[in-house]
């Protein structure tokens, strides 16, 4: 018996990754709420960006759209597309948080098309600002639901960058060296990158949840561990904080 | 420099730094009084077969006045730029309806999607019928691209798009620096024909100012060969000249000047209003049938003269104060009303 969503873990846990001071650029649900979650708990410095020109709002409610006025709300500045994604290209945002389609072994996502590209299945939005996120942040988590869909052999599309093609891939193609992916937060895992060969593993496995049924919720072969830690449940103050202050309506966390 | 290699997707717009020299050499620097209807601008400055640029982000400062007009005098085979585009693209992909062809050729960043909001089933099937032409970009190459444009230079070198898919279904190119010797993307320079842009603030000739993020329209206004701009307030030019560090775009910029009270709505305006999400809901659930979706767009759009009246069908001053008081309070939720705080 558990006293929260899966969501709500997932929250929690994205929210503890991320350290007082350190930059995040994020989009709209469950990475800002991280964000948002981060500032009331161990981070108040945590300096939240939006790609659309909001840098360091204090934001007063769930932005719906990462160029609406919240985040802009009280912030250090209301700046421009340009100036936001040029601060990531020189060096200066520590993560970044994305969600797409389709992620593979290698981190890498599909946010664009299911299907062949000339004649989708399915038209996704696009990059974005998300390819542009994953090429200049110097750490890239990823919020995603487990399943075989999802977690995929082959891409239809890759849209972001994660480690391409693996060691030395991402350098070899002119992206900026020391990037790339970090974790991959599910409803079953955290998940982080084997250190020689930059594929998925799991690092901790959420209260209830074994390494095998992991690995059927996975449509590639991750990356074999020796040993896996515990996923720290979501703690009562955390939970107070995501459902009374961070997303009262419960826009994020009523899924 | 050397090329190193080049995505396969087609280059819509001539990257020719001369040729846009040529033609701005001919662009009016006139202090000029260019305050005009939307129907009169759309019927001067917007063509068949023209490309066109949307300013602001999506739902946020988006100058849906002309784009309704757009719609409305039926304007076809459009190119578009598509950066962070959801509502404005979704107003213009209304316009390929019962064989109308609107927009033929859009370069991607971000479209189809409303954010949280969900896709749009129109635009979907727009864009999943493979009649449109595409390119994709991100939203860093695009605002590049209008950077370049606007600093009058064939190209800008970027860190971004590299190794990807995106890159490959592009029109970008790698190229080597001449410099360090690392590999850059080089996207080229886009000068649209047409932009669309509101604004907070402008006087009768143009200076405009934008409160809150600029998104990409500093470039935009710079970079387009016409460019169209509705406004919340028309103000002295006295005041442009008293606070002259605030004029975000020029007024030899500016081709058009129209007063838009609300011209962001169902949008969101910084500091003035927020987005009508019931409204904006709507709008993707009425797509969900073609059928519906051209009563809807008749209701709204064609049998509707100007957008004061579409104001009015959407609920008129009475919704509009809300959404002014939305946006001055920002703690309150937004959207559709819950079951409640979690206790």
């Amino acid at each position: 018996m558990t006293d929260y969503t899966a969501m709500e873990l997932m929250i929690c846990v994205a929210a503890r990754l991320l350290e007082d001071g350190a930059t995040v650029g994020v989009g709209t649900g469950a990475p800002c709420a991280a964000a948002m979650l981060a500032q009331r708990t161990h981070a108040p410095q945590l300096y939240i960006a939006f790609q659309a020109g909001g840098l360091a709002p204090r934001l007063p409610s769930m932005p719906i759209s990462v160029g609406d006025s919240r985040t802009a709300w009280q912030a250090l500045s209301a700046t421009s597309m340009s100036d936001v994604l040029e601060s990531c290209q020189r060096g200066m945002m520590d993560y970044t948080f994305l969600g797409g389609a389709q992620i593979d072994a290698y981190g890498n996502l599909n946010s664009t098309v299911i299907g062949p590209y000339a004649r989708p299945r399915v038209r996704f939005p696009g990059s974005g600002g998300a390819n542009d996120f994953a090429s200049f942040c110097w750490r890239i988590m990823v919020m995603m639901q487990h399943d075989r869909r999802r977690f995929v052999e082959q891409l239809d599309f890759l849209t972001t960058p994660g480690y391409l093609t693996g060691p030395g891939a991402r350098e070899h193609a002119g992206l900026p060296a020391g990037t790339g992916p970090y974790k991959v937060i599910t409803d079953l895992a955290v998940l982080g990158y084997d250190a020689d060969t930059l594929r998925m593993q799991v690092e901790s496995l959420h209260p209830g949840v074994t390494l095998q049924q992991v690995q059927e919720h996975t449509g590639f072969e991750l990356s074999p561990v020796d040993r896996t830690e515990a996923t720290t449940p979501p703690r009562a103050e955390e939970l107070r904080l995501l459902r009374q202050e961070v997303d009262p309506y419960g826009y994020v966390i009523g899924r | 420099m050397t090329q190193l290699s080049a995505g396969r997707g087609p280059l819509f717009m001539d990257p020719d730094p001369d040729a846009a020299r040529a033609f701005f050499r001919t662009k009016s620097r006139a202090l000029a009084d260019k305050v005009m209807s939307v129907r009169s601008a759309v019927e001067r400055f917007v063509r068949d077969g023209d490309y066109l640029a949307s300013g602001g982000f999506g739902t946020n400062r988006i100058a849906t006045a002309p784009l309704h007009e757009i719609v409305r005098q039926r304007r076809r085979d459009l190119g578009f730029a598509g950066h962070t585009t959801t509502h404005d693209f979704q107003i213009l992909a209304a316009g390929n309806l019962d064989g109308h062809r609107l927009l033929a050729r859009v370069d991607i960043a971000y479209i189809v999607g409303l954010e949280a909001r969900g896709l749009s089933p129109q635009a979907r099937r727009l864009m999943e019928s493979g009649d449109i032409e595409v390119c994709e970009w991100t939203n860093y190459a695009l605002a590049c691209r209008l950077q370049a444009a606007a600093a009058g230079i064939p190209f800008m070198p970027a860190r971004n798009m590299l190794g990807t898919d995106t890159y490959t279904h592009s029109a970008a190119r790698v190229i080597r620096c001449p410099f360090t010797g690392k590999k850059l993307l080089a996207v080229p320079a886009l000068w649209p024909d047409v932009a669309v842009i509101h604004v907070h603030e402008a006087d009768r000739y143009g200076n405009c100012r934008i409160k809150g993020i600029t998104v990409a329209d500093r470039e935009l206004a710079r970079a387009a060969k016409r460019v169209i701009v509705t406004t919340e307030r028309l103000i002295d030019n006295e005041a442009i000249r008293a606070t002259p560090h605030a004029t975000t775009i020029p007024s030899f910029c500016v081709d058009a000047v129209c007063l838009v009270p609300y011209g962001s709505y169902p949008g969101n305006m910084p500091g003035e209003y927020f987005s009508d999400e019931d409204h904006l809901r709507r709008w993707l659930e009425v797509e969900r049938d073609p059928g519906e979706l051209k009563r809807f767009l008749d209701e709204h759009i064609h049998d509707t003269p100007d957008f004061e009246a579409y104001l009015a069908r959407c609920g008129g001053h009475e919704r509009l104060r809300q959404l002014r008081h939305q946006e001055r309070c920002p703690g309150r939720p937004e959207g559709p009303e819950r079951s409640g705080p979690h206790d």
